[in-house]
């Protein structure tokens, strides 16, 4: 039978990568802004994994479920030591049943040394690590940082560079100069693509992008994310206008022709 | 020695391996010589025939009326025994499994021996009226065992029981949980087992008469009188089961007629049936491979069989109905596990038992439960989490927890209970309420709703501000009382319930002398714990009212909350475990049974919470408790595992009647595609185990289903939802359960 895989176990203790200092304990004292963590299954990579949501964000999608997540001031201080310590407590859970760590946002890449850290103290213990980043900050991230990731969840929110900035308030080629970065390091991604109705449904745009993953080489699969509401009441209780408070999800005729596009274009979507 | 070796034995026992359950009954040694372990997947299974699907289709046709009136019919005249009822069909040509609890299907019997009440206020509830020749004889001939609990209650218990500190507990019917090892007669036929309990009575007979004795000796002559009835009512139905079975479908008729006497006798709170489809595989393979069954076939037994299981009824109120969701009988089933030597004891009847799901439509009951462990066949895993994620009906158990504790023929009986199929039984205790404990504490032993004083007047704890301290000091004094309370209680029920109520078919079917568990439990556990930590980590401030009874609580700050993988909170809930374990312990029990607690509601934590006022914690009064041993609703906030995992850290050790945990998940809470989900599901369930969680429920659903369920319950006559231990039929509950479940904390992705 022909089951998906998650990662496998690393050998117990794992590793600890050195930076330029050579300590193998640099990485603990870094300091960061963490909105919220939780352990979630199936969703922010492969397995059962603990999310560590970095607080801030440059980007200002119309879309995002998450505004309260978008100023790191609000994110609450703490050290890659004391994360990796509430990390400690699943580690033996995350090992039997397949997972890993993700560090996602915000943006994680706002604090790299702060998300390198934590993946090197992941890997302390074993664990296998996912960055879920929009790649707009991708050069900021170091070589080292890459490194220490097992593998990247990417937006890529759109494919006409107006519609991206209108969208994210952001130019999208970072985010494709990171993509290809990624492809000549040979790091693992899994593409996400947010559909909106009226928003990113246009056919020529949906085409671009499945193109563009589909070339890179190193896509492993595309998760299509159905638009939904549920982040209005955030906006609501922070006073934000929401933008989208009208828009319907995408019916199921919309994700089946979407999600066509990408198996098209040979990748593996869902 | 009861050695039988007749030709009846030779020919029912040809191809079986193994001696030592040859000569005395030892059914677990008869499966260990016998299993044959399945490590494949479920490609091999039969669809419904087109007779299962007309029988089954001759009863689901009965099911709107009997949803509608709340019971189909009821025989008012005739109190249940063994044998009371004439035989009974579905469709007598059709049927492959044969006898009802009375002579038609879904018409309920009358108990009257656990109590009177119970069935008088069960009949007019549903407009129906006891004959009076039934409530003449129950009341001036011959007392019920509820009739005798409250000649022997105190009044502090009364007034514990009153207030709702103490609930649920046994006094007015069966008290149940107990299962008798109906395996034993199709392996050995009636009259091996009547020679051996005969052979226990007469090695009684040196003994002094004392009243333990005494009453050992007219439990077995019971015992001895309830097998012979158990042939005569086989005999009704046209079959000879004096004799050890020959064949599957004797084998499967044979533990049917076994369970079915225990059923038509006893309302007993769970009817629970054991561990059986490894046992049945034995016989359903043996004729496979003679050539005279085929798959289809070997399924169409297990699918007759389970029919009968499902319409498996007993008269009761509709209060009952209300605290326990609908109308259950917790004919809960014991599948898979491994054996003490290492090999798995899945097999091919264990998917047979599973795939009734699919053939059958999904149903509560019976309360399939599949004893887990990592070490259990990948294939079977994964069958097991489709047929969670397909139907929501199945339960899990640690296996590893159970093989240590017990062994490897252990079953659950109820939701969580657990014991050594015919070895074990025990005195089900129902459960105290600890959040309503923690409010007289701070109170001063008065009722927070009614003022009255209901524990020994102690001194409120006085001042602005709750001190951890002082609370925690007023706290253990309280649940030393309740401890010493609630055991009385108990005694005195399972005293009267052996007198009155005995289980004569279930014990028939036990060893002799048999272990004993007084089943204790809590509710309210993380209400209790939760508050215990607003105390200690916020400021949390009573609120008075004229007569200086604290009605209401302030909140200053944030406190950490149980369910979070926060050791300060959860350790305040494993503390509380193990202190309560401690007190229960402390006081003497009846027989000298073993003291377990449970961590398990049930479905009552509505209840609990609508006879609970405002807790320091912030919960309003009336608001529902979380299920059994689950964090508050909405209050554990990082996540399905993240909870679990707290759960987990409860000590079985101080809670051996087990500990219940429910999730609800949506699809896209385990993953994007359904192969996904099943890895991710089978990955969780292997880490809790290994985290030492022992029990989970496993709803997959989504929000919106159940509230269109609410909406149109026509449309869903089979939802069938996990709650607390068991599952329920979702269009049963009352609007306000049915309201706790949507609100329960949904696990997905936001």
């Amino acid at each position: 039978m022909n089951h998906p895989t998650v990662p496998p176990a690393a050998p117990l203790g794992g590793t600890t990568l050195p930076d330029a200092t050579g300590s193998p304990h640099w990485w603990r004292p870094v300091q960061g802004r963490l909105h919220s963590w939780d352990v979630s299954t199936g969703v922010d990579g492969p397995g059962t994994r603990f999310v560590a949501f970095a607080a801030g964000c440059p980007l200002r999608c119309l879309y995002c479920q998450n505004p309260d997540t978008w100023r790191m001031r609000d994110g609450t201080p703490t050290t890659a030591e004391q994360v990796v310590n509430q990390v400690r407590g699943f580690v033996q859970f995350v090992r039997t049943a397949g997972g890993g760590m993700t560090v996602s946002g915000g943006e994680p890449l706002l604090q790299p040394a702060f998300t390198h850290a934590l993946f090197t103290g992941a890997k302390e213990l074993g664990l296998h690590t996912a960055l879920d980043t929009s790649g707009a900050l991708g050069a900021r991230a170091s070589d080292a940082l890459l490194d220490a990731t097992d593998l990247v969840l990417l937006d890529i929110k759109s494919w006409d560079p107006a519609r991206y900035h209108r969208l994210t308030g952001a130019a999208i080629e970072p985010t494709l100069a990171f993509a290809r970065r990624l492809a000549e390091r040979g790091t693992p991604v899994w593409v996400r693509y947010v559909l909106v109705p009226g928003l990113t449904d246009d056919p020529s745009d949906v085409e671009g992008v499945a193109r563009f993953a589909a070339g890179l080489g190193n896509v492993e699969r595309v998760d299509v994310l159905p638009f939904h509401r549920l982040g209005a009441a955030k906006y609501d209780r922070l006073g934000i206008p929401f933008a989208l408070r009208d828009t319907a999800p995408p019916d199921a005729e919309l994700l089946t022709r979407v999600r066509d596009t990408f198996t098209a274009a040979g990748l593996t979507t869902y | 020695m009861t050695t039988i070796s007749a030709p009846a034995e030779l020919a029912a026992w040809r191809g079986f391996q193994g001696g030592s359950w040859r000569d005395q009954v030892d059914v677990a040694g008869f499966v260990r010589a016998n299993v044959r372990p399945y490590n494949g997947d479920e490609g091999f299974l039969s669809g419904p025939t087109e007779r299962t699907t007309h029988v089954w289709g001759l009863l689901t046709a009965m099911f709107p009326q009997e949803r509608e009136r709340g019971i189909y019919d009821v025989d008012t005249h005739t109190p249940a025994s063994i044998t009371a009822h004439a035989p009974g069909y579905i469709d007598r040509d059709r049927e492959l499994i044969v006898g009802l609890q009375t002579d038609a299907p879904l018409r309920r019997a009358i108990m009257p021996f656990g109590g009177l009440r119970m069935v008088e206020n069960g009949l007019k509830a549903y407009g129906y009226e006891l004959d009076p020749v039934v409530k003449e004889i129950f009341t001036r001939y011959r007392k019920t065992h509820n009739a005798a609990v409250f000649d022997a209650y105190t009044p502090q218990i009364l007034a514990a029981r009153k207030a709702g500190v103490i609930t649920g507990l046994p006094d007015a019917y069966g008290r149940g949980r107990i299962i008798g090892d109906y395996r034993r007669v199709p392996l050995y036929g009636v009259d091996f087992l009547i020679a051996a309990k005969q052979l226990d009575k007469a090695s009684l007979n040196g003994r002094a008469a004392t009243a333990d004795v005494i009453r050992d000796r007219e439990e077995l002559a019971e015992q001895l009188r309830a097998l012979a009835e158990l042939k005569a009512m086989a005999a009704g139905y046209g079959y000879d089961i004096s004799g050890p079975a020959r064949t599957a479908r004797e084998a499967v008729q044979w533990l049917y007629f076994a369970y079915l006497a225990a059923a038509k006798e006893q309302n007993g709170a769970a009817m629970s049936l054991g561990r059986t489809s490894t046992f049945l595989d034995v016989y359903l393979e043996r004729d496979l491979a003679e050539g005279t069954l085929t798959e289809s076939g070997a399924q169409e037994l297990i699918d007759d069989f389970v029919m009968k299981l499902r319409i498996i009824r007993f008269l009761r109120t509709p209060e009952y109905d209300q605290l326990f969701s609908g109308d259950p009988t917790w004919v809960t089933e014991s599948i898979g596990g491994m054996g003490i030597d290492g090999r798995t004891l899945v097999t091919r009847t264990s998917l047979r038992y599973l795939q009734t799901l699919y053939n059958l439509g999904p149903a509560p009951e019976p309360n399939l439960t599949v004893l887990w462990s990592p070490e259990l066949p990948e294939p079977f895993k994964r069958f097991c989490a489709k047929v969670s994620m397909d139907t929501s009906a199945i339960q899990y158990e640690n296996d590893d927890l159970l093989r240590h504790y017990s062994d490897d023929d252990t079953a659950i009986a109820c939701c969580v209970s657990a014991m050594r199929v015919g070895k074990d039984m025990q005195f089900f205790g129902a459960r105290v309420n600890v959040a309503k404990a923690l409010l007289y504490a701070i109170n001063g032993g008065r009722d927070e709703m009614t003022g009255a004083q209901v524990a020994p007047a102690t001194a409120p704890v006085t001042g602005d501000v709750l001190r951890y301290e002082d609370v925690l000091a007023a706290f253990d004094r309280t649940l030393d009382w309740l401890a010493r309370t609630y055991v009385d209680a108990l005694n005195i029920i399972h005293f009267m319930h052996d007198k009155y109520a005995y289980e004569r078919i279930e014990m028939a079917l036990h060893d002799y002398p048999v272990r004993r568990f007084l089943a204790c439990g809590i509710a309210g556990l993380s209400v209790a714990a939760d508050s215990l930590a607003a105390i200690r980590y916020a400021r949390v401030t009573p609120v008075r009212d004229e007569t200086g009874l604290v009605v209401d609580y302030t909140i200053e700050g944030e406190y950490p909350a149980y369910g979070n993988g926060d050791d300060r909170a959860d350790s305040i809930a494993v503390w509380l475990v193990e202190t309560f374990m401690d007190k229960v312990r402390a006081n003497p029990s009846y027989r000298d049974a073993i003291h377990t607690q449970s961590v398990l509601t049930i479905t009552s934590n509505v209840v609990y919470g609508k006879h609970t006022g405002n807790t320091p914690d912030g919960r309003r009064a009336g608001e529902p408790f979380a299920p059994g041993a689950n964090p508050m609703n909405g209050r554990d906030t990082h996540g399905m595992v993240a909870s679990a995992l707290s759960v987990a850290k409860l000590p079985y050790a101080s809670a051996r009647d087990g500990i219940s945990l429910t999730s609800t998940v949506t699809p896209d809470g385990l993953g994007r595609a359904d192969a996904e989900r099943v890895t991710n599901l089978v990955g969780i369930l292997d880490g809790y185990t290994g985290a030492g969680g022992f029990h989970l429920n496993v709803n997959v659903l989504d929000r919106a289903t159940l509230l269109d369920a609410m909406a149109y319950p026509e449309r869903y006559p089979q939802l069938t939802i996990r709650v607390s231990g068991y599952a329920v039929n979702f269009v049963r509950l009352t609007p306000e359960q049915q309201r706790d479940v949507v609100n329960r904390t949904f696990h997905g992705t936001t």
